[in-house]
């Protein structure tokens, strides 16, 4: 069941198209990672879900409804481009946020008081924000995406600004958020935490969706026969099974060697003929990162780039 | 709905709380009052202690004569006129009057000199002085005696009158009413800049400091600038009210406690019944002022005016970065404005009810200004409900344009905007 389906939108300002019949379904309970290069679309996309524009071409379904005002209070949404108003006090400004997503003034106090205290910000809710730190205003703002429990959240770089320690805090946040049963949008130029935390990811670029699927898919899809061989003297050479990319010193007397196997092969056939070659110390399949899977389509090249 | 309340809501606690906004409600009205007593009572003093000025008279001829008065006192010099200048300049006296020989039907060749140019009402005391001798001295050889001549002078003040088409009169004082209007008038105009900028400031500090998207993902742009509009209203009008109940009671504060000290009216040279006179003339003419229909007026007028302003200046707002990028859009909003009370000094208080100051006041753009400085004179009804009417039609029409742009503007960072782009924003589809 998927809690937002984007069927066939388009969008598209005077002078170019943003989006061009973009379609896809975002899995109920899921972190789903939105990919894409600086000015693919992904922006414009997320102003479309949070109902800020409106699409051309197209229509987007919340929980099978069409997506209307109502569910303003269902989502949240933490922009790439945030803030807070400076002179306004912490708890002054959650409540007031709160409010502005549908809860009542008693409620917005108590679970802003509740989220300011679990995340270790409780003494500054009479505090006035231009005494916040950075790290601390952004606490301010995820409490605010999040406080009304809405059951889809829009995170666009939601750990920038944060030091290692509390990125690790919000991301476990962001974890618990889904067990309890929220869907998470979470878009991102950090392929690292999109292999930490996405299940899902759909990419865009120029404007097209390029990819989209479970991230195990999509590792899947992109999986090329390519091994690591770790081994001690000799040389490796190409044979019948499978090619030779590269070679290298690793030290200890040992080398590593990038072999692929063609189409027809599988990874017994490489074994045997590398045992015939040389003394196998490791043999590991390489798994397509996140990173190489967005740079090498970036690129608009199927093979993959190593970084 | 709800959410727009949300906003009104917090513009208006976030400034009203302000510790400049509690400091300008309460020292305004006690400023003000003080400013003017202290002008008054500098200008008493001043008068008080004007010394009395000598004036060397070098007078050839017998048809007139200067008696000392309590600014003047008058010294004979020595001619010819050469050797009196001489004397004058050495001298510390205030001015030299030369008075040739003058023929009665042709009075030619009076001087005045003076170290400094003397004023124009000044000379025109002396000429008036002179003029009115040389009558009574044709009027006496015409063959009237002294106690006719006396007769002769008489001294009228006019009083005028409003009369209204139901045949009512009332006491009229051009003075008061043409203060009504320069207060009111001029009152708008302060107010409408003055929140007018704040919610331009108000939008641009929204976007600088990145809090829009978010807040553009719960209510519309049009919501929100509604509701910084009104809320920024209502901070105006509150403050306006206090202002207006803090000045009351100084004034009457002030008025119980001049009426208990007659001395100072003494000292005035007025007689006590004549004290009692004026007082009451005053009060009168204060009573009489319409003042239920003047302030009403005032809060529609600065509504309605503020209203069609202040959604163009946050339209400026959204379409910026920073203060310094708005003034180039500032221009043709401060231009009315500044026509408006142009036109209020030129044309209203010199022909209240000509054309000019008839249009200014039915035209959205001005008529907040002009219609204020127009109604202390008497303004027709039908004039003022056609000028209510388009001054609604007027800020409705610029609500809705300054949406349009700013629903596109909020968005934008780091984009030159010039009117192209404005124009292009307008006709943006959302």
């Amino acid at each position: 069941m998927s809690l937002l389906k984007v069927e066939s939108v388009s969008k598209s300002y005077s002078e170019h198209q943003a989006l061009a019949n973009v379609s896809m379904e975002i899995p109920a309970q899921t972190i789903f990672g939105l990919l894409g290069p600086n000015g693919a679309g992904k922006t414009t996309l997320i102003r479309i879900i949070n109902q800020i524009i409106e699409a051309d071409q197209g229509s987007i379904l919340f929980d099978g409804v069409p997506l209307n005002l109502e569910h303003i209070k269902n989502i949240g949404y933490l922009p790439e481009e945030r803030g807070l108003y400076k002179k306004m006090k912490v708890g002054e400004q959650l409540v007031y946020l709160g409010q502005l997503r549908g809860l009542s003034l008693r409620d917005a106090t108590k679970t802003g008081k509740e989220w300011c205290k679990k995340l270790g910000i409780g003494d500054w809710w009479g505090k006035k924000v231009e005494d916040l730190s950075k790290g601390m205003a952004q606490k301010i703002q995820f409490i605010a995406t999040v406080m009304h429990e809405p059951k889809l959240i829009i995170l666009d770089e939601p750990f920038s600004g944060f030091d290692p320690v509390n990125a690790n805090l919000i991301k476990d946040e962001i974890l618990e958020l889904r067990d309890k049963g929220a869907t998470i949008i979470f878009s991102t130029h950090r392929m690292e935490s999109v292999e930490q935390l996405c299940d899902h990811v759909a990419m865009i670029n120029k404007s097209e969706k390029i990819l989209d699927g479970s991230k195990a898919e999509i590792k899947e899809q992109f999986r090329d026969g390519s091994y690591y061989v770790e081994f001690k003297e000799g040389e490796i050479s190409s044979g019948s099974s499978f090619e030779l990319i590269s070679t290298e010193d690793i030290g200890r007397g040992l080398r590593r060697a990038l072999v692929q196997y063609s189409a027809e092969g599988n990874p017994n056939d490489l074994l045997k003929e590398l045992i015939g070659q040389v003394e196998i110390h490791s043999f590991v399949e390489r798994i397509p990162s996140m990173n190489d899977i967005f740079i090498s389509l970036v690129k608009g090249n199927p093979e993959l780039v190593e970084s | 709905m709800n959410k727009i309340l949300l906003v009104i809501q917090r513009e208006f606690m976030t400034r009203v709380k302000k510790k400049s906004f509690l400091l300008a409600t309460i020292l305004v009205p006690l400023i003000f009052p003080a400013i003017i007593g202290l002008m008054v009572y500098l200008k008493s003093e001043s008068e008080k202690n004007k010394e009395q000025e000598l004036i060397y008279l070098l007078n050839d001829s017998a048809l007139v004569t200067f008696e000392d008065s309590d600014r003047y006192k008058y010294e004979n010099v020595e001619g010819p006129l050469d050797s009196a200048k001489s004397t004058f300049s050495k001298s510390e006296a205030f001015a030299l009057i030369y008075i040739p020989e003058l023929d009665i039907e042709d009075p030619k060749g009076v001087a005045f000199y003076a170290k400094s140019s003397p004023g124009v009402t000044l000379v025109r005391g002396f000429e008036k002085d002179i003029e009115s001798q040389i009558r009574d001295r044709k009027l006496t050889l015409a063959g009237l005696s002294d106690d006719q001549l006396d007769q002769l002078k008489t001294s009228v003040s006019i009083s005028s009158f409003n009369l209204s088409d139901t045949g009512d009169e009332k006491k009229s004082d051009a003075k008061s009413t043409f203060w009504i209007s320069y207060v009111m008038g001029f009152l708008i105009y302060i107010f409408l800049f003055a929140y007018g900028s704040q919610v331009m400031q108000g939008v641009i500090e929204e976007k600088s400091s990145k809090i829009v998207e978010v807040i553009v993902s719960t209510v519309k742009p049009f919501q929100m600038m509604v509701g910084k509009v009104v809320g920024v209203a209502s901070v105006g009008i509150i403050q306006f009210v206090i202002w207006m109940v803090l000045m009351g009671v100084i004034w009457a504060v002030i008025g119980s406690l001049l009426g208990l000290d007659p001395s100072q009216a003494q000292a005035a040279g007025m007689t006590p019944e004549q004290q009692q006179i004026q007082s009451n003339e005053i009060l009168e003419i204060i009573q009489d002022v319409n003042w239920t229909q003047i302030i009403s007026l005032f809060l529609f007028y600065f509504l309605g005016g503020y209203l069609l302003y202040g959604a163009l200046f946050a339209a400026v707002g959204s379409a910026v970065d920073t203060p310094a990028d708005a003034q180039q859009f500032m221009m043709p909003i401060m231009l009315p404005i500044i026509i408006s009370l142009m036109g209020l000094f030129m044309f209203v208080f010199e022909d209240p009810d000509g054309t000019v100051s008839f249009w200014l006041s039915i035209i959205p753009f001005t008529s907040p200004i002009v219609m204020m400085g127009r109604i202390g004179f008497g303004v027709p009804a039908w004039e003022i409900v056609l000028s209510m009417v388009l001054l609604v039609g007027g800020f409705i029409f610029t609500l809705w344009l300054a949406g349009r742009i700013y629903r596109i503007g909020i968005l934008m960072h780091g984009t030159k905007v010039n009117y192209k782009v404005l124009a292009k924003w307008l006709m943006q589809k959302n």
